[in-house]
C-alpha cells in the first residue's frame, strides 16, 4: 500500500510548527500504525533527515504512551484502540493521512507528534489516591466488596491516563480522566472515607492546570480507548456538589 | 573460595524473616528526613519502593524514562497474581507456594529469598486492596481466585485481563500521596545512565534529561535499581519498546554483577512473527491455555496444503491433528509450564509441522470449548483477548483457531543481591525483574507481579533501613564532587563517540541483527557450537556498530535515536555474556535449554552435581568477566527432576 503523510513537525516548544508531506510506498496491510512511521523514519535517517518524534511504549494498548490525532480522531479510525493497535489495513490505498499531536493548553507540544501530559499526574497527586501508608492493613477479605460495585470500580479504573478524552474534547476538559479516578475511588468502601476531600483537591487542580469545563458533547466517551463512560462524569459532579453542600453545613 | 555472602539469616526457614527482622538496626523519624534515597524505575517495584519508602519518612526521588510512571512495563501484566492466602480452603499454604516456586525455577532459587516471598505474599494482597485496587469479587463481596500454571491451587488474584495494570495504578497512587506529602519527587522522561560511587558506595546517579538532554547528576545516600528485565536484547520480545537494561548494565561496569543472565523466559503463546518491519510481539495470557488446545497437522501433505490455501484448518481431521502437548505430557496437557510449552512447539516446527506463512506458528484452538461450554462462556472468559488478537491478525478465533509461537517474555537473571537485595555495590539495591533473586531458571504465571511488589513493599523498607542506620551521621553529597564530575565526564565521553560514529545505518539495523542472533543461538534450544558462533558474532556486530550507527539529530534535544544508540550499545555487551554464561552452564535447566543435555526422550536434563549455582559474573573490561559462584544449599526441601507427565 502506498501512502501521503501530512505531518506536524515542530522542533520544540516554543518554535512554530507546520506540516511536512512524506510518500510511504510498499507498506503491508498488516503493519501497524507506529511500524509504518517506524519505516518512515528509518527511510528519513538513511536520507539524512530528521526522524518524526512519536510517544509510544508498550505497543499492545495498556501503558497510555502513544497518542496522535489521525484524521482528525483521536487514536485515528478504529473504536476502542489505541494508536499502536491501528492496523494500516484499515485505510485505503493512496490515501492521505494527516497525523497531529494531541491539541490542549494543558498539553504543551515538547517536540513534533509528542506532549507533555505531566497535568494529569499533577491531578492525581492533589487526592487521585487513598492516603495509607504501607503495611498495618487489615486482612483484604475483612471489606465485603459487592461484585456490581467492584464491576463498577474497574470499569473506570481501566483508564490508561491517554488523554484521548481531552484531545477529543473542543473545551480541552480532563472531566472524564478525572472523574473515572474520582468514581474508581468513590465506589469502593475503602475510598469512600475522604470522597470529599479528594473530589474537590482533584477538580481544583483541573482547573488550575488550564483545562476546559464539560458542556457534555460526549466526543470524550466516544473517543475513548477504553470505552470510559460518561456516566462518570455525572458522578464526579454528583459526589463535587455533596463535597460543596457539606462544606457549607461544616462552615 | 567464595566472595559472595547471601547473608542469608540463621535458624528454621519459617523463622528467618522475622529473626531478621527482629535484629535489624531502625532509624528515628527525625534522622529519616535526612536521609535521600534514589529509586530509578517506576515499575511495581520501584513504585512500592518509592511509595513505602516515603512513608517512613526517608525523602526519595523517583526517576522513569516514560512520560509519566503510570506507564512502566509492569502494567501490561494481564493474567494475575500469586498469594497464598488460602481463601480458596483449597490447602495453600506459604510452604505450597514456596515450593511450587522452587520446583517451578528447576531448583536454581535460593531458599530463604523465595520462603520470604511466599511469607509477605498475603500482605500484598491486603496492601493492594487498601490503595483501591478492584480485585475481581465473588456475589458475597469475598475475592476471587483463578489457577495458573505449575500450581494445584487456586491463589492467583486478578483484576480482568489488566491485573498489572491495576496493581501498577495502586502503587502509583500510593506514590503520588507521598509526591503530595511531600516525600516523593518523580523525574519523568529521565534515563539513568551511570551510578557514582563514593568511597565504595552508591551514593548518586547521572541521568540524562530526555526533553532537554542535559546530563543531571543527583545524590542520595542509597540507590535502588528497580528497571526490570534485559529481554528486549533479542530485539522482538513482549516488552515494551523502550524497556531496556542500560541502568542495570551501567551498575554492573561499576562493580555489581551480574546473575545467571543466560535465564530468560520464552513465553509460549504469543502472536507469530509477521513480516520483517515488525517492533515487537503480543502476548496472548497464559490462561488460554485452560480451555485451548495445542495441535499441529500429522500429516506434511496438510502443511503444505494450509500454507497454498488449499485447506483450511477445520477441513484437518480430528485423526490428523498432533495435539502434541496433550500427547507428551498426558497429566499436565496444555498446562505444562511456560518452559516445556515452548520448547515442545518449536520441536514440532524444527520438524517442519509449523503452520502460518513462515512455518513458525502451532495453532491454539477453542472449537472444543466453544462446544462444550457454548461461545458466551468462552466470550465472557477470553472476549477482551479474542478481540485484541482479531484486530492484530485480522482473523476471528471463534471461527479459525488462533496462531501463536513462543517469544521472548522475561529474565530470571539480574543483578546479584544479597538475602537484603543489596549488590556486590554497597549501598546498591536492585528489585524486582532486575535482580535475579526467587524466579531460578524459569517464573511461574503471576509470580513476577508478587516478587516486584513484595520487593517494593515489603522487603526494602527493612533492609534498606537496616543499611542506612549507620548513615545517619553522613551530610547529604554536594554533587560538585569530583565523583559526579568524572561520571558525568565518562557519560558524555560516551554521547559525545556515540554522535560522532556519523556512519551510514540506523540504530535499528544492528538492534534487528543481535536480536537475530540472540534469538537463533541463545535462544530456545542452545548448544556449544552455536554459541561460541554467537560470541564471535555478537563481537563482530559490536564493532560493526561502533564504525556504521549513524543518529540523526542534536544531543540537546528529544533524540529517541540516540536513546535507542545507548541503549543498543549496552545490549550488545550484555548479550555477549548472555552467551558466554549459557556457554559455561553445561546442563539444561528451566529456561535454559542445551541440546547436549536432554533426556532421551527430549526433556531438560539438570546437572546438580556440577551446576547447582548461581554464575555471578564481575565485569573486568569489554568482553572480560569473572565468574564467582554462590552455591545453592537446598537444606528445606528435596531436589527433583521435574516431571510433567
Amino acid at each position: 500500500m502506498n501512502f501521503t503523510l501530512k505531518i506536524w513537525r515542530q522542533k520544540n516548544a516554543k518554535a512554530k510548527g507546520k506540516f511536512v508531506t512524506y510518500n510511504i510506498e510498499n507498506i503491508s496491510e498488516s503493519c501497524s500504525f507506529l511500524e509504518m512511521l517506524d519505516i518512515l523514519n528509518n527511510q528519513l535517517i538513511e536520507k539524512g533527515d530528521d526522524p518524526v518524534s512519536f510517544d509510544h511504549d508498550c505497543r499492545e494498548g495498556i501503558c497510555g504512551t502513544c497518542s496522535l490525532y489521525i484524521n482528525g480522531r483521536p487514536h485515528g479510525p478504529d473504536d476502542a484502540v489505541t494508536t499502536c493497535q491501528l492496523h494500516m489495513r484499515r485505510f485505503k490505498d493512496g490515501d492521505t493521512i494527516v497525523i497531529e499531536p494531541w491539541r490542549s493548553g494543558a498539553f504543551p507540544v515538547i517536540r513534533d507528534l509528542m506532549v507533555d501530559r505531566k497535568a494529569f499526574d499533577k491531578i492525581i497527586q492533589a487526592g487521585g489516591f487513598i492516603s495509607v501508608n504501607t503495611g498495618g492493613i487489615p486482612d483484604a477479605n475483612a471489606i465485603l466488596i459487592p461484585k456490581d460495585k467492584a464491576d463498577t470500580a474497574m470499569d473506570a479504573a481501566a483508564c490508561i491516563g491517554c488523554g484521548a478524552c481531552v484531545a477529543a474534547c473542543k473545551n480541552a476538559s480532563a472531566m472524564l480522566f478525572v472523574s473515572a479516578k474520582v468514581s474508581h475511588l468513590a465506589v469502593l468502601p475503602q475510598g469512600k472515607a475522604e470522597a470529599s476531600r479528594r473530589v474537590q483537591a482533584m477538580v481544583a487542580k483541573m482547573d488550575e492546570l488550564g483545562f476546559g469545563n464539560c458542556t457534555n458533547t460526549g466526543a470524550c466517551e466516544a473517543e475513548c480507548p477504553k470505552q470510559i463512560s460518561i456516566d462518570n462524569i455525572a458522578r464526579m459532579n454528583r459526589e463535587f456538589l455533596g463535597a460543596k453542600l457539606g462544606a457549607q453545613k461544616q462552615k | 573460595m567464595t566472595v559472595l555472602d547471601s547473608k542469608t539469616p540463621q535458624g528454621a526457614l519459617a523463622d528467618k524473616w522475622n529473626n531478621y527482622k527482629d535484629h535489624i538496626a531502625l532509624v528515628n523519624p527525625a534522622n529519616k528526613r535526612k536521609l535521600d534515597v534514589i529509586v530509578v524505575g517506576t515499575g511495581l517495584a520501584g513504585a512500592s519502593a518509592a511509595a513505602s519508602l516515603g512513608a517512613l519518612g526517608f525523602k526519595v526521588k523517583a526517576f522513569c524514562y516514560q512520560d509519566s510512571s503510570r506507564r512502566a512495563h509492569s502494567i501490561a501484566a494481564q493474567g494475575g497474581i500469586n498469594a497464598a492466602k488460602n481463601y480458596q480452603n483449597d490447602g495453600d499454604s506459604v510452604y505450597r507456594l514456596f515450593y511450587d516456586t522452587i520446583k517451578g525455577g528447576d531448583y536454581r532459587a535460593r531458599e530463604a529469598n523465595v520462603y520470604r516471598l511466599a511469607e509477605v505474599s498475603g500482605d500484598i494482597i491486603d496492601q493492594s486492596v487498601a490503595n483501591g485496587v478492584p480485585f475481581a469479587r465473588e456475589y458475597g463481596g469475598l475475592l476471587d481466585n483463578r489457577s495458573f500454571g505449575g500450581a494445584q491451587v487456586s491463589r492467583t488474584f486478578y483484576a480482568r485481563g489488566q491485573t498489572g495494570q491495576q496493581l501498577l495504578l495502586g502503587a502509583y497512587s500510593a506514590m503520588s500521596y507521598q509526591v503530595n506529602k511531600g516525600n516523593v519527587e518523580i523525574f519523568s522522561r529521565h534515563e539513568m545512565l551511570d551510578v557514582v560511587i563514593i568511597d565504595g558506595r552508591a551514593r548518586g546517579i547521572i541521568a540524562r534529561n530526555l526533553v532537554t538532554g542535559e546530563i543531571e547528576r543527583y545524590a542520595a545516600h542509597a540507590v535502588v535499581i528497580a528497571t526490570g528485565g534485559y529481554g528486549n536484547v533479542f530485539f522482538l520480545s513482549t516488552n515494551a519498546m523502550g524497556s531496556n537494561g542500560t541502568a542495570a548494565w551501567k551498575a554492573h561496569k561499576k562493580g555489581a554483577y551480574f546473575a545467571n543472565p543466560c535465564f530468560t523466559q520464552i513465553h509460549p503463546t504469543c502472536i507469530p512473527v509477521h513480516g520483517d518491519y515488525q517492533s515487537k510481539l503480543t502476548l496472548m495470557s497464559e490462561s488460554l491455555r485452560n480451555d485451548g488446545r495445542i495441535w499441529v497437522p500429522k500429516r506434511k501433505e496438510d502443511v503444505e496444503a494450509l500454507r497454498n490455501g488449499k485447506i483450511k484448518p477445520k477441513d484437518i481431521a480430528e485423526e490428523n491433528r498432533d495435539y502434541y502437548l496433550e500427547r507428551r505430557y498426558p497429566a499436565f496437557g496444555n498446562l505444562v509450564p511456560r518452559d516445556v510449552a515452548s520448547r515442545a512447539a518449536k520441536e514440532r516446527c524444527d520438524a517442519g509441522f509449523g503452520v502460518g506463512e513462515t512455518g513458525l506458528a502451532v495453532f491454539l484452538d477453542f472449537s472444543s470449548a466453544i462446544n462444550r461450554l457454548g461461545k458466551k462462556v468462552v466470550e465472557e472468559r477470553y472476549g477482551n483477548l479474542f478481540q485484541m488478537y482479531e484486530k492484530i491478525v485480522d482473523e476471528n478465533p471463534y471461527e479459525t483457531p488462533m496462531m501463536i509461537y513462543p517469544a521472548v517474555h522475561y529474565t530470571m537473571g539480574g543483578l546479584w543481591v544479597d538475602y537484603e537485595l543489596q549488590s556486590t555495590v554497597k549501598g546498591l539495591f536492585v528489585a524486582g525483574e532486575a535482580n535475579f533473586s526467587d524466579h531460578g531458571a524459569n517464573r511461574l504465571g503471576a509470580s513476577a507481579l508478587m516478587q516486584g511488589l513484595a520487593d517494593g513493599y515489603f522487603v526494602l523498607p527493612y533492609t534498606m533501613q537496616n543499611y542506612l542506620a549507620d548513615q545517619i551521621s553522613v551530610p547529604r553529597f554536594d554533587t560538585n564532587r569530583s565523583e559526579f564530575d568524572e561520571a558525568e565526564k565518562q557519560v558524555k565521553t560516551l554521547i559525545d563517540k556515540l554522535m560522532n560514529v556519523k556512519g551510514s545505518q540506523p540504530v535499528d539495523h544492528f538492534h534487528r541483527q543481535l536480536g537475530k542472533i540472540m534469538w537463533d543461538k541463545v535462544g530456545m534450544a542452545r548448544n556449544k557450537k552455536g554459541l561460541e558462533e554467537a560470541v564471535k558474532e555478537i563481537q563482530a556486530l559490536r564493532a560493526e556498530f561502533w564504525k556504521d550507527v549513524r543518529i540523526p539529530g542534536e544531543i540537546n534535544e528529544v533524540n529517541p535515536e540516540l536513546e535507542k544508540a545507548i541503549r543498543v550499545a549496552d545490549f550488545l555487551e550484555l548479550g555477549e555474556l548472555m552467551a558466554m554464561d549459557a556457554l559455561h552452564r553445561e546442563e539444561s535447566c528451566g529456561g535454559h535449554f542445551r541440546e547436549e543435555y536432554q533426556t532421551p526422550d527430549g526433556e531438560a536434563l539438570r546437572q546438580d552435581e556440577n551446576f547447582m549455582y548461581v554464575a555471578a559474573w564481575e565485569y573486568k573490561g569489554e568482553g572480560k568477566y569473572e565468574m564467582y559462584k554462590e552455591p545453592l544449599n537446598y537444606e528445606f526441601i528435596e531436589v527433583k527432576q521435574r516431571n510433567y507427565k
